[in-house]
């Protein structure tokens, strides 16, 4: 039987690397997006996890929420960075530091 | 009686409305039609304003109080007593003069411009008028905006950096006089500056008090060594707002240390009198100095002005002096009076020379305010060269001009308890003597040196008219002080009793 | 009351006129409304006199309104005819009434013509008001207003840079005197909380034994430092040493101006001021004893800048300084109706000087040098004969008018006990040498002797000479006249106006061995005095006309001497170096080192970039890398967490 924790320990995984995604990768912005995608997927995992648990199906709703606001935040970050190709020509995070003081 | 009652509100909102009113007109003209007739309606208001304060009695008049934050317990409250019906007088005829000198040299966005003075005056006489902390603070606050965009839009070159100079240097001390007002209305519970007076709080919370309020002021008087932010201000703000300043925004700094300093922290006040006569005296003499080797005529009157505030808070502190030496407090009257009247007479006379000098650089190409740039003016122009020689003569202290009494009073004053600060106080009749005829001898004597000077045209009627204004006032006040004096005396006895050291 | 406000405003009635509406009436009208108006206060001021000292009319007082109101204190604008008020303003509205006549012709073909009527009769009030004051207050009015005036009218040609130049410098040196003045007034006011003449004169004797302390541990005596602190006042504007230095600059003013203002009227104000103090300088030996030196000092020392002078007007300038010192003198020895006596003579003789000398300028076309003058005497009768008469009565020689008054000084400082009488005397006989030899001086080089100038020279028209002769016979008769019942009579002329204690007294002294005005002429031929003017003459002819050549080898013989005398004494110098540049260096290091480099630089703009500093610091922090960012939102996070979970 798979354990309430089975299901945390691989949405912390999941989690993890995600952050390592954003953290380490200095090329693309696209995997950028792909790990908040990955993110949001393992907060969904916890849901359903918990969800199944506890008998409750309240966390379920709560994933198709997620899934639909991240499929909008997807489409408006691809888009976003379809501008911000053309405007400056590159993708490279490394390139973009706009911000910086 | 609805007139009556509300007069001050009326005072108040009067100017802000016409600020409105002549934003929304479409042409210059108008704009300066309608911002005239404004000021002008306000300051016939005066006379009922005038005529109706009882001068016997040291009560605030023509009170108002409306419920405005029920949480905190603050109000709109107003009223006035004799020093602020002076000051609030003045400002409305500074106010017009202003307009009216705007009239003639502003030739850009003409509309915002009279807005701007006009809300300002509104401002002014707001601080005059409340008698609510909080209150205080908002129109105290609300007049820096004006100001700040006065000398920001229509100023001269390094406009810019004054501004922001100014801006910092006036609001670095508010802030720290609104933290004093929190903790005295953590004491009291109220933010109604008379419940302030008489809290007998302890000494080291007293000096806390006087240093957080003293900022606040010095930075507006201005005292040395925070006066830096004036002469820069002056120099690049357009003429009117080099009037305002001069003639009514040093004015607040005053207001406030016998408004606020004196009567809540009088012990404090009694205690350090002597280190703020030490500065005063340092304003006399020092910026005396400095005023002589100024090549800019709006920095000289500046300075000028500087050293002339000097002898407005000598006379507010010398008080303690002579409390300390006198058995009665009837002996400081004259002392505190003279500080009063300084503060009005200071605004003819350096508000008339700021106008002048703004009616100088309004007739040369270049807009030059350096005296090396003018020589034998008085050929081209006579009846500005004799109406300013009037108010140099004011600005010198000469006795019958207006300049004169306050000095006059203080001087005598200063004498009661120590004869070095009363030498080192008339060394001013020596060296404002040298920096304004010194430099009205360059500016308008000697041969035309400038091709420009020859082409002057004296003044038109609209700055005759100003003149004449202002040297009417400058006569009246020199020959005939009374009416002013006569509203002060129930206020200033008031405001004795309440400052004495327990 | 009424009256004696009428002889002072009526001459401002006429400046009104004359300044506002000038240009508008044109110049004849102008001249007239203002010669009518001061001719008026004139013939008030006469009836004024008749009435109080011809009659012995009580002292008239009165208060015209009230000026401040303060606590205990009352300002009044208040008037008071007493003796001596009568007396000067008399004097005053004459002298002004001929300068306005004399006017006429000597500005005629001037530009500023209404405006020179306008600020005379301003002055004319102004001095009126100095006057009549009955108050410290008042007095002060008239004291500024007359210095004002003067400012005015010497930089009255206010293209030319040396005359605004000495406008500004005598006006400044005024202010100098101010500074003493109004402590002086302050000091009154302390002591006897009120400045009415009256109320502080009749409480003087209460002070006497009162100290004040003037710095931290010096005290000094109240009414010693109440009269000298207005002597300073006095000493500036009756141009006493050091404060003498912008009466010989004033001279660049238009010469009537000289006459009225520079000789007559406004430089004796302080003389009258003392006179009027007299109860309360009686009462302070050290005062009066400063006064008397200086004035003595004064005297002589200016006196012999007189001789080396070249311009005609600055030879009578400084003669003007020499003889106010005499009148100084005469008060430093208690000797005040003496002092009033010389003033009023003086003001004669000197307004004739001036004018005489004016009216030699006009014919020169402005020339005022008198080695380009010379032989005049010829071509200008009048003005010769009446320059003559007043450098006789300069002189001293009887019966003109100056003999009598400073013979009277002399022998009041001879008998005179306050300290430093003695060397008063020796200066006040030195300068009766003194006096002749210079004004001979100018006498000879502008009348007699060869001609230095080209062209021909007509006498001045009348309106010019009228003014001449109505003042040279007052220059040769007023002396005579008046010395009997101005110092010898009982009440004298000034009456109860001047105060004298008795040990003091030296004028009563003098009057035992009066036996009229006839004898102290006849018997002038016994004193030192009248030798010594003689001589005075004798050497002007001797080293101006006779031997020119030996006045040459004695310059070159005393060369360093003669340095000092041109250069007078270094005054100038002194003042220019150490007052003028010191205070504006004083100013540039305060303005260049304190404003703008140590509180603009260090403090204001220093905090800014203090400020900016370390926010350029800061800001490395922010590099613009997402993956910075989330990092730091880790770290932090991470913390919080840890601190929370592990904390609690």
């Amino acid at each position: 039987m798979i354990s309430l924790s089975d299901f945390l320990i691989v949405a912390a995984i999941l989690f993890g690397i995600s952050i390592a995604g954003i953290i380490i990768n200095r090329k693309n912005i696209i995997v950028l997006l792909m790990s908040i995608e990955l993110m949001l997927l393992a907060v969904n995992t916890n849901f359903i996890a918990f969800s199944y648990f506890q008998g409750n199906t309240v966390g379920e709703l709560f994933v198709f929420f997620i899934l639909a606001v991240a499929a909008a935040e997807a489409a408006i970050g691809l888009a976003i960075m379809m501008v911000l190709f053309r405007k400056s020509g590159t993708i490279e995070v490394d390139k973009l530091d706009l911000l910086k003081g | 009686m609805w007139f009556q009652q509300n007069i001050l509100s009326i005072l108040i909102w009067l100017p802000v409305l016409g600020a409105i009113t002549t934003l929304l007109t479409n042409s210059d003209r108008t704009a300066r039609l309608v911002a005239s007739s404004f000021a002008i309606v306000n300051l016939l208001l005066c006379v009922p304003l005038y005529l109706g304060f009882d001068s016997s009695s040291f009560a605030l008049q023509f009170h108002e109080k409306r419920l405005w934050i029920s949480a905190y317990q603050i109000y709109y409250a107003v009223g006035v007593d004799g020093i602020s019906l002076t000051m609030i007088i003045l400002t409305n005829f500074t106010g017009l003069l202003v307009i009216l000198a705007g009239c003639q040299a502003i030739k850009l966005r003409v509309a915002q411009y009279m807005a701007a003075f006009l809300v300002m005056q509104g401002m002014m006489i707001g601080v005059f008028a409340a008698t609510d902390a909080i209150l205080f603070y908002v129109f105290w606050e609300g007049m820096l905006i004006p100001m700040y965009l006065s000398i920001g839009m229509w100023g001269s070159s390094n406009r810019n950096y004054a501004a922001v100079k100014f801006f910092l240097y006036t609001f670095l001390g508010s802030i720290l006089m609104l933290i004093a007002l929190l903790y005295l209305y953590n004491q009291t519970g109220s933010f109604d500056i008379q419940h302030y007076y008489g809290l007998h709080l302890s000494m080291p919370i007293q000096k806390a008090i006087f240093f957080a309020f003293l900022l606040a002021f010095a930075v507006k008087v201005p005292m040395w060594p925070v006066h830096t932010w004036l002469p820069d201000a002056h120099t690049e703000a357009p003429a009117g707002g080099s009037v305002v300043l001069a003639a009514l925004m040093l004015k607040l700094g005053i207001y406030g240390f016998l408004r606020f300093s004196m009567p809540i922290v009088p012990e404090a006040c009694a205690h350090l009198a002597g280190l703020m006569i030490v500065l005063s005296l340092i304003a006399i003499v020092y910026i005396g100095l400095v005023a002589i080797v100024q090549t800019d005529m709006k920095k000289l009157i500046a300075y000028s002005s500087i050293a002339h505030m000097g002898f407005a808070t000598l006379g507010c502190f010398m008080v303690y002096d002579i409390l300390h030496h006198a058995s009665a407090h009837q002996d400081a009257y004259m002392s505190l009076e003279g500080a009063v009247v300084q503060m009005v007479s200071h605004a003819f006379g350096s508000g008339a020379m700021f106008l002048g000098v703004g009616i100088l650089a309004d007739r040369m190409v270049s807009h030059s305010r350096l005296i090396k740039d003018y020589s034998g003016v008085a050929a081209r122009m006579p009846i500005f060269a004799a109406f300013f020689m009037l108010f140099a003569m004011s600005n010198v202290g000469l006795p019958g001009t207006a300049g004169f009494v306050g000095e006059f009073m203080v001087i005598m004053s200063a004498f009661q308890t120590h004869f070095s600060v009363a030498l080192v106080a008339s060394l001013t009749l020596i060296l404002a003597s040298s920096y304004t005829l010194w430099m009205y001898k360059r500016v308008f004597f000697g041969p035309i040196m400038n091709q420009e000077v020859t082409t002057m045209q004296d003044l038109n009627w609209l700055e005759t008219t100003n003149y004449v204004l202002l040297a009417i006032g400058v006569f009246l006040l020199g020959l005939y002080p009374a009416p002013v004096l006569n509203v002060l005396h129930a206020t200033i006895g008031h405001l004795l009793s309440l400052s004495m050291p327990a | 009351m009424a009256i004696a406000a009428a002889v002072a405003l009526l001459p401002l009635a006429g400046a009104l006129i004359a300044g506002l509406f000038g240009k508008k009436i044109g110049r004849s009208a102008t001249h007239w409304v203002t010669i009518v108006l001061v001719g008026a206060a004139f013939l008030l001021s006469c009836y004024l006199f008749a009435v109080i000292v011809l009659l012995g009319h009580p002292p008239v007082e009165g208060v015209l309104y009230h000026w401040v109101v303060s606590g205990p204190f009352n300002f009044d604008v208040a008037i008071l005819l007493d003796h001596l008020s009568a007396t000067m303003l008399f004097i005053v509205s004459f002298i002004s009434f001929m300068v306005h006549i004399y006017t006429i012709g000597y500005m005629a073909d001037d530009p500023g013509y209404e405006r020179f009527f306008s600020y005379v009769s301003l002055f004319t009030f102004a001095m009126l008001i100095l006057v009549l004051a009955n108050n410290f207050l008042l007095l002060f009015f008239g004291w500024e207003g007359v210095g004002l005036v003067s400012y005015l009218l010497i930089g009255f040609w206010f293209k030319r840079e040396s005359a605004v130049d000495g406008g500004l410098k005598a006006f400044i040196a005024n202010r100098v005197g101010d500074v003493g003045f109004i402590l002086g007034i302050a000091a009154v006011l302390t002591y006897f909380n009120s400045l009415d003449y009256h109320t502080v004169f009749s409480q003087a004797t209460h002070l006497l034994d009162t100290t004040m302390p003037l710095f931290p541990g010096i005290h000094a005596s109240v009414i010693t430092v109440i009269c000298v602190l207005l002597f300073i006042g006095a000493m500036a504007k009756s141009a006493q040493i050091p404060l003498h230095v912008w009466l010989p600059e004033s001279m660049e003013g238009p010469t009537p101006i000289s006459a009225l203002i520079h000789a007559a009227t406004m430089v004796t104000a302080g003389i009258y001021m003392v006179a009027r103090m007299s109860p309360l300088f009686e009462y302070s030996p050290a005062a009066l004893s400063l006064v008397l030196i200086l004035g003595a000092t004064t005297c002589l020392f200016m006196g012999f800048l007189a001789v080396v002078q070249q311009d005609i007007k600055r030879v009578i300038a400084y003669s003007t300084i020499s003889q106010l010192g005499y009148m100084a003198v005469a008060l430093g020895a208690s000797a005040y109706d003496a002092a009033i006596f010389h003033l009023i003579t003086h003001a004669f003789f000197k307004a004739l000087l001036f004018l005489a000398a004016g009216s030699v300028i006009i014919a020169l076309h402005h020339e005022q040098d008198m080695r380009k003058m010379g032989g005049l005497a010829p071509y200008m009768p009048i003005t010769y004969l009446t320059f003559a008469i007043g450098a006789l009565a300069l002189a001293a020689i009887p019966p003109f008018a100056g003999f009598y008054s400073k013979d009277a000084i002399i022998e009041a400082v001879h008998l005179s006990t306050t300290p430093g009488a003695h060397y008063a005397y020796f200066c006040v006989l030195a300068g009766a040498f003194v006096t002749p030899l210079y004004i001979f001086r100018a006498l000879f080089l502008t009348f007699h002797g060869k001609k230095h100038y080209e062209g021909t020279v007509y006498e001045s028209p009348w309106v010019v000479l009228i003014p001449l002769i109505a003042l040279a016979i007052p220059s040769m008769i007023a002396g005579g006249l008046l010395i009997g019942p101005m110092l010898f009579a009982t009440p004298r002329l000034l009456g109860s106006s001047i105060f004298v204690l008795p040990q003091h007294n030296v004028l009563a002294t003098l009057a035992e061995d009066y036996q009229g005005a006839q004898m102290m002429a006849i018997h002038a031929s016994q004193t030192m005095t009248f030798w010594l003017a003689l001589l005075g003459i004798l050497t002007a002819w001797l080293f101006n006309l006779a031997r020119p050549q030996w006045a040459d080898s004695l310059k070159k013989r005393w060369s360093y001497l003669y340095h000092i005398l041109v250069e007078k004494y270094g005054f100038d110098k002194f003042n220019q170096i150490v007052l003028v540049h010191g205070s504006r260096r004083l100013g540039e290091f305060f303005y260049k080192v304190c404003d703008l480099l140590m509180i603009d630089g260090l403090f204001v703009n220093g905090s800014g970039r203090f400020i900016r500093f370390f926010a350029n610091k800061g800001r490395r922090l922010q590099t613009g890398y997402l993956y910075h960012y989330a990092l730091a939102m880790l770290i932090g996070l991470a913390i919080l967490l840890g601190w929370f979970v592990l904390g609690l």
